[in-house]
């Protein structure tokens, strides 16, 4: 996996109820979408594209377990590096098959408006325009597994386990 | 070289000799709970087959009474469920129902030395009971529910050295804001509570310290065991357990003692949790509209009783809403026997019924705009109660109780002597 694509800058401790709020669990997976980041950023689902990225500070995605890398990936964010992505988060991650890496300074190497190289084969992220380029942490191969069937859903669905989409 | 008391389970759990900081472990699940939660529409995939119905737990606690046709219709969902696989342990609206991570601790659900999930975050609350349990995505209880087993990935540890005893009007909670607010973030640690201190605390006071570890991000929070750990347990439960101690010779990350005798009343200022932390003196005076105290950290007897002290022949302050959730309903019925639901109601106080209610956000005291509100629940971040511009500082129940009395933020030591 490798993208290339605009910088969405986030900085420390984005926690889960700013990205999926209370307010929108009642609503479709589709509808929810407006809810992201409302209470930090307001107006920013309407700026983002599909295929950007997002470079987060430490412990991303802390709080609750619910369903907010789904959301992300469902806007269309094609990827999150960040310092450090908190451990729940991260299984979400793995779980929603949206590719996610910690990297160590990363936020030093990125404007927001940059635009970024990640390559999760090889574990590296560089900013296109300045060249510079920092290793990042590679998704364990036995997690990649996950991530690469499309999420724990899809493996589900696929062996039979769960029944498909309603 | 040892192990610490989540690497020796993750060992056990997973047929390794041994596990290592950073290494990814597939472990067998004991305890799979599903809530309400994974029942509503956008969150439910239809579940074929299940790998042991004994292990499963099904509790509506979010969303409860169901506060819409939404929520209902995931109740609905989650009966069906139980009922196709036979599922015993449902607890449904009625006698057993309440937030799950107090059934575990009412009903012995927390084993010492096993393996349980839910996709709730404060699931690490069980880790009171020596038992090795994590909040985990949605997908992964699902997997968990059908194959038996799900994988953690190992951290290092941060040992917690507690000793000394509380003063009076100072709480577990402000041990664990005292924590939260030195110390930050623990993200990819785990935490583990020890030390000659806990020999005073009870299992409720020790379960708040376990459940607000996920407030630290920690992996998984674990007690060290002792009688009043397994003598709550083998009440509670018929199940053979070993209790499991970390090894002489364990290697932590850092050990750090909190002396409890030195600890004073603190809150968490709005919008985040650690690193927030101030003594109540420094948010005194703040004006409130609303008064909580309830959720999985600070539901139990306990806390009831403690705000029912602080409250006792008092009244509530004009213009103040003060909202008391019982964790469950054997909590409140042993409340009410205790007196504590009574002083409680008196003083103006209104009794909700045991579910996350507002502390989520959800129902029964959500935030309007620009309102403040002081709580003793699990988290205080931007908008989670309620409106993005609603305030929610987090305290001890003594603190909300005072602060519910003279309307503004008060320190509990102005009524408790």
């Amino acid at each position: 996996m490798r993208f290339e694509a605009r910088v969405w800058k986030f900085g420390d401790n984005i926690n889960t109820d700013l990205i999926l709020p209370n307010a929108a669990f009642y609503l479709t997976p589709q509808e929810q979408l407006r809810y992201i980041f409302r209470a930090n950023r307001p107006g920013w689902v309407d700026l983002v594209q599909p295929g950007d990225i997002l470079v987060g500070g430490k412990n991303f995605g802390m709080g609750s377990s619910r369903p907010a890398a789904r959301n992300l990936k469902n806007l269309g964010i094609a990827c999150l590096v960040a310092e450090s992505i908190n451990g729940l988060f991260y299984r979400n991650c793995v779980n929603f098959a949206f590719p996610a890496m910690e990297c160590s300074g990363v936020e030093g190497i990125f404007d927001e408006g940059d635009t970024a190289d990640v390559d999760f084969d090889l574990g590296m992220v560089t900013n296109i325009g300045t060249g510079a380029s920092l290793p990042a942490r590679r998704i364990p191969r036995e997690l990649l597994a996950i991530v690469e069937a499309g999420g724990i859903f899809d493996l589900l669905e696929k062996e039979g386990s769960i029944a498909g989409k309603a | 070289m040892g192990m610490t008391i989540a690497e020796k389970i993750l060992a056990q759990k997973g047929a390794r000799d041994g596990v290592r900081p950073g290494d990814i472990v597939t472990v067998e699940v004991d305890t799979v709970i599903l809530f309400d939660n994974n029942f509503m529409p956008a969150n439910w995939r239809d579940i074929l087959k299940v790998r042991d119905p004994k292990r499963i737990v099904v509790v509506l606690d979010h969303r409860v009474p169901a506060p819409n046709q939404m929520a209902a219709a995931a109740h609905v969902t989650a009966r069906k469920f139980a009922a196709k696989f036979g599922i015993e342990r449902l607890h449904d609206v009625g006698y057993d129902q309440g937030i799950s991570h107090q059934l575990v601790a009412d009903l012995g659900y927390g084993i010492p030395g096993t393996v349980l999930v839910c996709s709730d975050s404060h699931t690490c609350s069980a880790g009171v009971f020596n038992c090795l349990a994590r909040g985990v995505g949605g997908p992964d209880v699902f997997y968990a529910a059908i194959k038996g087993e799900t994988w953690f990935r190992c951290g290092e540890t941060i040992r917690y050295q507690l000793t000394g005893r509380l003063p009076r009007a100072v709480t577990t909670k402000d041990a664990f804001l005292q924590i939260a607010g030195r110390y930050g973030a623990h993200a990819t640690q785990n935490v583990e509570y020890g030390g000659p201190g806990i020999a005073s605390l009870s299992i409720n006071a020790r379960k708040t310290l376990t459940t607000m570890s996920a407030e630290l991000s920690a992996e998984f929070a674990t007690f060290e065991p002792d009688a009043v750990l397994t003598d709550w347990v083998r009440q509670r439960s018929t199940r053979e357990f070993e209790p499991v101690y970390p090894d002489g010779d364990a290697s932590y990350l850092a050990v750090r003692e909190v002396d409890l005798s030195r600890l004073e009343p603190l809150v968490a200022f709005p919008d985040t949790v650690v690193q927030n932390s101030k003594p109540v003196k420094e948010a005194a005076g703040t004006r409130i509209d609303q008064a909580y105290i309830g959720s999985c950290a600070n539901g139990t007897l306990d806390d009831l009783e403690l705000a029912a002290q602080v409250v006792t022949g008092r009244r509530v302050a004009p213009g103040v809403r003060f909202i008391v959730t019982p964790a469950s309903q054997l909590v409140y019925r042993e409340a009410i026997r205790s007196g504590a639901i009574g002083t409680l109601a008196e003083a103006g106080a209104m009794i909700a019924p045991p579910t996350c209610g507002a502390c989520g956000g959800g129902h029964m005291g959500v935030m309007g705009p620009d309102e403040t509100c002081i709580t003793a629940t699990t988290r205080n971040f931007k908008g989670r109660m309620g409106d993005p511009s609603s305030r929610v500082y987090m305290g001890s129940p003594a603190t909300v109780a005072a602060s519910a009395l003279t309307g503004c933020i008060t320190d509990p030591r102005e009524f408790l002597n």
